[in-house]
């Protein structure tokens, strides 16, 4: 599959008529304002995990969906958990992507719910555009939230590795992001890049190998390098990528152990960016593969903040959401 | 346009009317975002409160989201002390529906369970829709509906009265 940038039709499909962030599809092309609003309004939800009733009344009454067509287990329980956190009703549906004729079903799917008066979406699906059809097809009846599509993008991923930034690591307008690994393949990587970008973060390196880490990548605004040590000196921030093992067999990776070996995060290689940066990984990760243990479970890892944080974050981007469908 | 009150004198009134309602070893203090909040350091430092002050933004609570959606900024509640058995004074700027205050009890009841919330505001006006009363208010304003009455702030406080044309 070819890791194009993808560009869908005319005009942004995530926003509605009054301008309004009605879906989220892609950090691409978000404007600064809606970004820091969704930050700021997570900012207010983080403090609720800790209070008796973990719950807040806003969207009581309405029907979130997770229409998951891969496997996901945290982005899914968060998805779940900030729609009932929110006190909405969620059902979730996991539809295996090889029993369906694909572009068909997805809308039958999406018709069949849509019938019984859902008021929103969370999908994650195989094929990069799928989310962006749905949100067409639906318009302003109900808000579509991208979990994932294809190579294309993650963005409540981005946000919550964002948000995770700002407030572990101080202002992004001052910070040096190297986000490492398979960013050829990465939807994470593409809507960090975005998102990064949006907040004025002034520099972000991407950092693997060739195969991995062409060097067209630039035309994204970012530094490219194949050195580890290089590409690390000066950095705050490391977000590591998850080493996806399908890709050995395309034959872009001689072998895990080759990649570790020039690209594994251990604590001696850690010693070459700025020091206390932090690390971030957005899960699963493959111990002793893009990241070694000590790494992953030591002080300069928040990846387990990530998780709290993409709760409150995906909290605020429903919240947003389900507001704009407001209004007269 | 600015009205002629003075909002410090207005403070000493509320002030000197909680005194003798509350025991300031025991008692807390809870702002609403944003005049409440503004009102509150204000009271929390005259009475001597021990607790730390409390504020909250009522966003995700309001009765009305479904319908004008989320307040484009939106700041974190922060209750700093156990509601549990409290004696809570909740401080606004203006009662006018009394929507707000409900919205804020219902907030504060998802800390914990309060003893009592007595309620103190700068301004009762005209216009409750909820059976809400304020314990004490500075000034009670017999306003019409097309009348809207806003504090601005903080330094320095002041009371702003506006006629807005009715809604068509």
């Amino acid at each position: 599959m070819s890791a194009t940038i993808f560009r869908f039709g005319e005009g942004n499909p995530q926003y509605d008529a009054q301008g309004r962030l009605r879906h989220l599809l892609s950090t691409e092309g978000l404007r600064e304002r809606e970004l820091l609003q969704i930050l700021d309004t997570a900012e207010s939800f983080l403090s609720i995990a800790h209070r008796s009733v973990k719950k807040t009344p806003t969207l009581r009454g309405r029907t979130i969906v997770n229409l998951f067509f891969e496997n996901s287990t945290r982005t899914r329980s968060t998805f779940e958990l900030a729609a009932k956190r929110l006190s909405a009703d969620v059902l979730n549906i996991a539809v295996s992507s090889s029993s369906a004729s694909k572009g068909e079903s997805l809308m039958d799917t999406v018709n069949n719910l849509m019938a019984m008066q859902v008021d929103g979406f969370v999908i994650r699906h195989p094929e990069a555009g799928a989310v962006h059809l749905v949100a067409r097809h639906l318009g302003d009846s109900a808000l579509v939230v991208n979990a994932g599509d294809g190579q294309h993008a993650h963005p409540t991923q981005a946000l919550l590795d964002v948000f995770t930034i700002r407030r572990l690591a101080g202002p992004i307008e001052d910070r040096v992001v190297a986000i490492v690994g398979d960013v050829l393949h990465s939807r994470v990587a593409r809507s960090q890049i975005h998102a990064l970008s949006i907040l004025g973060c002034p520099e972000i390196r991407v950092i693997g190998p060739r195969t991995l880490v062409p060097e067209e990548l630039s035309a994204l605004g970012v530094h490219v390098y194949h050195d580890l040590q290089a590409g690390l000196r000066g950095v705050d921030v490391i977000c590591a990528l998850r080493l996806q093992r399908e890709r050995m067999e395309s034959h872009r990776l001689p072998s895990l152990d080759e990649f570790h070996r020039r690209f594994g995060l251990t604590p001696e290689r850690l010693q070459w960016a700025e020091p206390g940066a932090l690390v971030l990984h957005p899960g699963p990760m493959n111990r002793g593969v893009e990241i070694a243990s000590e790494v992953a479970d030591g002080a300069q890892a928040v990846i387990l903040q990530q998780v709290a944080h993409g709760l409150a974050v995906r909290m605020a981007v429903l919240t947003i959401l389900s507001g704009a469908a407001g209004g007269e | 346009m600015t009205t002629d009150w003075d909002v410090s004198a207005l403070l000493e009134v509320m002030a000197r009317d909680l005194r003798p309602l509350i025991d300031p070893e025991q008692a807390a203090m809870i702002g609403i975002f944003t005049g409440g909040v503004w009102l509150a350091r204000t009271l929390h430092a005259a009475l001597g409160l021990q607790q730390p002050l409390g504020q909250v933004d009522i966003s995700f609570y309001r009765d009305d989201f479904s319908q004008i959606g989320l307040h484009p900024q939106v700041r974190a509640s922060d209750i700093p002390f156990d509601v549990d058995g409290r004696d809570i004074i909740l401080v606004d700027d203006v009662l006018y529906t009394g929507r707000t205050v409900r919205a804020a009890m219902n907030e504060i009841f998802d800390y914990g369970r309060p003893a009592r919330i007595r309620l103190a505001v700068l301004v009762d006006r005209a216009g409750h829709e909820l059976p809400v009363a304020a314990d004490v208010a500075a000034l009670r304003l017999n306003a019409t509906a097309g009348e809207h009455i806003k504090l601005r702030g903080p330094d320095p406080l002041r009371l702003e009265l506006e006629q807005r044309r009715p809604q068509p």
